[in-house]
């Protein structure tokens, strides 16, 4: 897919690009693409065309989550994939609010790289992505830590 | 994991800015620090500043003198640096940027990195970012890790590679038999990315493709443990075990199964068990079977299957959720041409689905609405679409109304009913509707000959209530013209009779000619409309001529010409009028029932004679052109509307001009003939495969080529396709071929109908890539075209 994008009335919480685009044309893209899902009604369709792609958008409290993907892929499993984040998203921060997002971004960047990869999802399975996600944490949180004797005189 | 408080104390800050102004001081304010930070060599503080950066970005500022810290950062021996580092990089930087390259050898580190979540963090920013000089230093160390042992690893180098084959096709070659045994793995993650891997390299290499065919059996066999082993839960998605990979290896195996007996038999039981069994309450069990759905079509599957298939969209159609009924129609409307019976039995809820609130939904259901009109449902199809025309959005007119145009001339049950249709649709939506409406309803009109006297009386009454819709108002005038005296006759048996007078028709005409709403080609309809009548009637024809002198200095070049020329009529011609007014004949066509591709080419040529003339009447500056060119290139203003009325066969004409001989000849041959045929060229001799071309001109920069392809080897040839490419300033249209597939020693050929307008006249050049399968392989070429044949314009 091209495109993973969070908005709530034209303020953007999350992108993730998956194609070469410069500045300005994701800028453009991007505002475009906001003002027409904001145009659509409540209980429309999922799903629209927009240029040559597929958008498929579901909105979540006042949160849209939107992706664009291409003419072969499907757009159910897609509106999936979108569900599956929010879960992943709802089950590390507990009940995930928008002000979750917008505080902690670089985490919720990090657990969408850990769902999907290159635009496409990497593991099927939520345990696992949490797993990763608490293991890369640690990590950084051990590399934060004052470091330890044995570190500075050069032993790990 | 402490979130940085730096960080979030910016952004309260930024966020509690009231006023856009404001907000922008609060970051002008940051940045300078963070620049700041920047500079200075090492600090604790590295990632929590570049995470700002990264936000105030996210909000649309500039943000490019962080792409160096990021560089820096992701060299950085600390995690946490790495890990903003490696989000900046893929925020930031992207292949256009020259600073991405810097971070090529950090990557190359990282990936051999002992920590796997490093691995990982190289592996995502190049699968995001990576360009393709990057994925070609690093594809060995890729494929490296796709044959290692770590599962985590094993995924993540999956789906790096896909992104690597997307920039680079040939190095496909390089993955080709890692992910051959990548697809033995139990990991779920792994098998994913394997057979996202295995998908992305037979899309872009066809002998890739017949290599992975034998994996058939491995992928029905995983699918097959899917399906119906015990529930797993940590890949179970309300009821139904992993989703997201059943759907990747259906897609792989349509891929696999399209065009091949052998591999799409072996699917078949498989799809049969996935279609009954999996539980479609919810969405997810709607994207298996959807998918599954696409595949049995896809493939060459036995017809049980397809019929099974084409019920499962049937059921979709019905679902209260709308977007399982937008799938559903979209994947109708791909299967309407060849399994259109099956199609047909939906057609209720589809029609139903032209009344739904979704603009998306409604545009589906036109399409698939349109397609499904056939001559024993034509009558309630198109009341249905008709209303449908009333309420419809109005980016959606004008595709309706062509629809239902073209709808009505192939399965008209009577002429009267088609009229009847069209003015109806003309009524409603007149405005949107395309420019050959008019011509082709005036044809349709003076072929019904026994409806004259019923169509004018309907035009007239439509021309009272309402003159805004021009083309409506232009049909209108000119049935009047030509029909007047019907009209005045009062009786009509297919309408109540009604008492017109000639002075409420004049006032008719003339409320046209005075309108702002009208056109000034509705005008000069009008005008000729008015003079046509003073053959007709007998009372008022001093009123008319007041009216044509009064246009005689009407501030319009158009309608002043024709108005200086009728005067003249009036005047010097007078004992010519009734003859140059006479009778419109009644103009050729080609019988209904083409394809609409074919018809038209056709149909255009057939009423060149009607064109010319409404040619002028549209101000068609072309045909003008054409016509004076015709006559000699003469100045005259008194030619070109003695062209136009000398249309009436075997009428002599005495006219001023001594082009008058010359007129006679060409215009005899401006009558319905049948064409000669159009100059042929052969554009390609090879391997027994010939492709000849030949084009008839439709208007001064339109052009219809037809190729023709044949076989003359001892085999057949299938999926044979062509592809065509013109210099930039011309249009090109390809219409369906008529079908693709050539059977041995030219038993059959293949046409296709090629439209090119070529505004700008520019040299006509064409490139013509034909590709087909014969003997199992694929065989492609490429050929050019520089010159085109001379072609003469058609009816000439």
């Amino acid at each position: 897919q091209h495109v993973f994008m969070l908005f709530r009335q034209g303020k953007l919480r999350l992108q993730k690009w998956y194609v070469p685009l410069s500045d300005k044309e994701r800028k453009k893209i991007s505002r475009d693409l906001v003002q027409t899902i904001l145009a659509r009604k409540p209980k429309m369709c999922s799903f629209l065309e927009w240029r040559d792609l597929k958008i498929v958008y579901k909105r979540y409290a006042s949160l849209y989550f939107c992706c664009a993907v291409e003419d072969q892929d499907n757009e159910l499993i897609t509106l999936e994939i979108i569900h599956r984040y929010v879960e992943l998203l709802d089950k590390y921060f507990g009940s995930v609010c928008e002000l979750d997002i917008i505080f902690n971004f670089e985490k919720a960047y990090f657990i969408l790289d850990e769902f999907l990869l290159g635009g496409e999802a990497q593991e099927t399975s939520k345990k696992n992505v949490l797993k990763a996600i608490e293991q890369a944490d640690l990590l950084q949180e051990e590399a934060e830590a004052p470091r330890s004797v044995l570190e500075e005189i050069g032993l790990t | 994991m402490s979130p940085s408080v730096a960080l979030q104390e910016m952004i309260r800050a930024i966020r509690s800015a009231r006023t856009q102004c404001e907000e922008r001081g609060v970051i002008q304010r940051e940045c300078a620090a963070i620049r700041a930070q920047f500079r200075q060599a090492d600090n604790g503080g590295r990632s929590h500043n570049l995470a700002k950066l990264l936000y105030v970005h996210m909000l649309g500022y500039p943000a490019h003198f962080g792409q160096m810290e990021c560089v820096r950062m992701i060299a950085s021996p600390h995690y946490s640096e790495k890990r903003v580092g490696y989000l900046g990089a893929m925020m930031l930087l992207d292949e256009k940027q020259d600073a991405s390259l810097l971070i090529t050898n950090s990557i190359k580190n990282d990936l051999s990195h002992s920590n796997q979540y490093v691995q990982s963090l190289a592996l995502c920013t190049l699968a995001c970012m990576g360009s393709a000089e990057m994925c070609r230093d690093l594809a060995p160390e890729i494929d490296r890790l796709l044959r290692g042992t770590n599962s985590y690893i094993k995924k993540k180098a999956a789906l790096c590679a896909v992104h690597i084959v997307r920039k680079v096709q040939d190095l496909g070659e390089l993955f080709a038999p890692a992910a051959r045994s990548l697809l033995s793995e139990k990991n779920h993650g792994v098998l994913y990315g394997a057979v996202v891997l295995i998908t992305e390299l037979c899309a872009w290499n066809p002998e890739t493709l017949e290599l992975f065919r034998k994996t058939v059996p491995d992928l029905v066999q995983i699918m097959k443990g899917l399906v119906i082993s015990g529930y797993s839960p940590e890949h179970d998605v309300a009821g139904v075990s992993d989703p997201f990979l059943q759907v990747r290896i259906l897609r792989l195996l349509r891929i696999l199964g399209r065009n091949n007996e052998a591999a799409s038999d072996a699917m078949n039981d498989l799809l049969a068990q996935v279609a009954t069994n999996t539980d479609s309450t919810k969405t997810v069990g709607n994207a298996v079977l959807y998918e599954t759905v696409l595949t049995v079509l896809d493939i060459k599957s036995e017809s049980g299957l397809r019929i099974l298939a084409v019920n499962i969209l049937g059921r979709f159609l019905l679902n209260n959720d709308r977007n399982i009924r937008y799938i559903a129609m979209t994947c109708l409307q791909k299967i309407v041409g060849t399994d259109h019976n099956a199609v047909q039995r939906h057609r209720g809820t589809i029609v139903d689905c032209l009344k739904d609130q979704d603009a998306s939904v409604k545009r589906r259901a036109l399409e698939l609405s349109l397609a499904l009109v056939s001559a024993s449902n034509i009558r309630s199809m198109m009341k249905e679409l008709l209303l449908f025309l009333s309420s419809c959005p109005p980016d959606l007119r004008a595709e309706a109304g062509s629809g239902i145009f073209n709808a009505a001339e192939r399965y008209a049950p009577s002429q009267r009913w088609h009229i009847d249709t069209i003015l109806h649709v003309l009524t409603t939506a007149g405005g949107d509707m395309r420019d050959e409406t008019v011509p082709n309803l005036i044809q349709l009109i003076t072929n019904a000959s026994e409806l004259h006297c019923y169509t004018v009386h309907k035009l007239y009454r439509a021309l009272l209530t309402d003159i805004s819709q021009q083309p409506l108002v232009q049909v209108a005038c000119w049935c009047i013209g030509e029909y007047g005296d019907l009209l005045l006759r009062g009786e009509c048996q297919e309408t109540e009779p009604v008492q017109v007078t000639e002075d409420d028709v004049l006032d008719a005409l003339e409320t046209v000619l005075q309108s702002h709403m009208s056109s000034p080609a509705t005008r000069a309809f009008a005008l000729t409309a008015t003079m046509k009548l003073s053959t007709r009637i007998t009372d008022n024809v001093d009123r008319i001529r007041s009216i044509v002198s009064i246009y005689g200095s009407c501030i319009d070049v158009e309608l002043q010409q024709r108005a200086v020329e009728y005067n003249a009529l009036f005047k010097k011609y007078d004992h010519m009028r009734a003859a140059v007014l006479e009778r419109m004949p009644v103009i050729e066509r080609n019988s209904p029932g083409h394809t609409n591709g074919v018809s038209v080419g056709e149909a255009v040529k057939e009423i060149q004679p009607a064109e010319v003339k409404q040619g002028l009447l549209q101000q068609n500056a072309n045909q003008v052109c054409d016509l004076l060119d015709l006559l000699g290139g003469s100045e005259e203003p008194v030619q070109p509307s003695l062209a136009q009325s000398s249309t009436a066969p075997g009428m002599s004409v005495n006219t001023a001009s001594t082009a008058g001989g010359d007129l006679l000849d060409l215009l005899g041959g401006l009558e319905p003939t049948p064409h000669a045929p159009a100059p042929t060229l052969t554009a390609y001799e090879k391997h027994g495969v010939t492709l000849t071309l030949s084009c008839e001109k439709q208007s001064d920069s339109g052009l219809t080529v037809t190729l023709t392809a044949s076989n003359s080897t001892d085999s057949d040839i299938s999926s044979f396709t062509l592809q065509a490419a013109v210099p930039k300033s011309v249009q090109l249209h390809m219409k369906a071929p008529s079908g693709d597939s050539l059977p041995a020693r030219g038993t059959a050929k293949v046409t296709q109908m090629v439209v090119v307008n070529n505004p700008n006249k520019v040299k006509l050049k064409m490139r013509l890539r034909i590709s087909y399968t014969r003997q199992g392989s694929a065989f492609q070429d490429t050929v050019q075209i520089d010159s085109f044949p001379e072609v003469s314009t058609a009816g000439h």
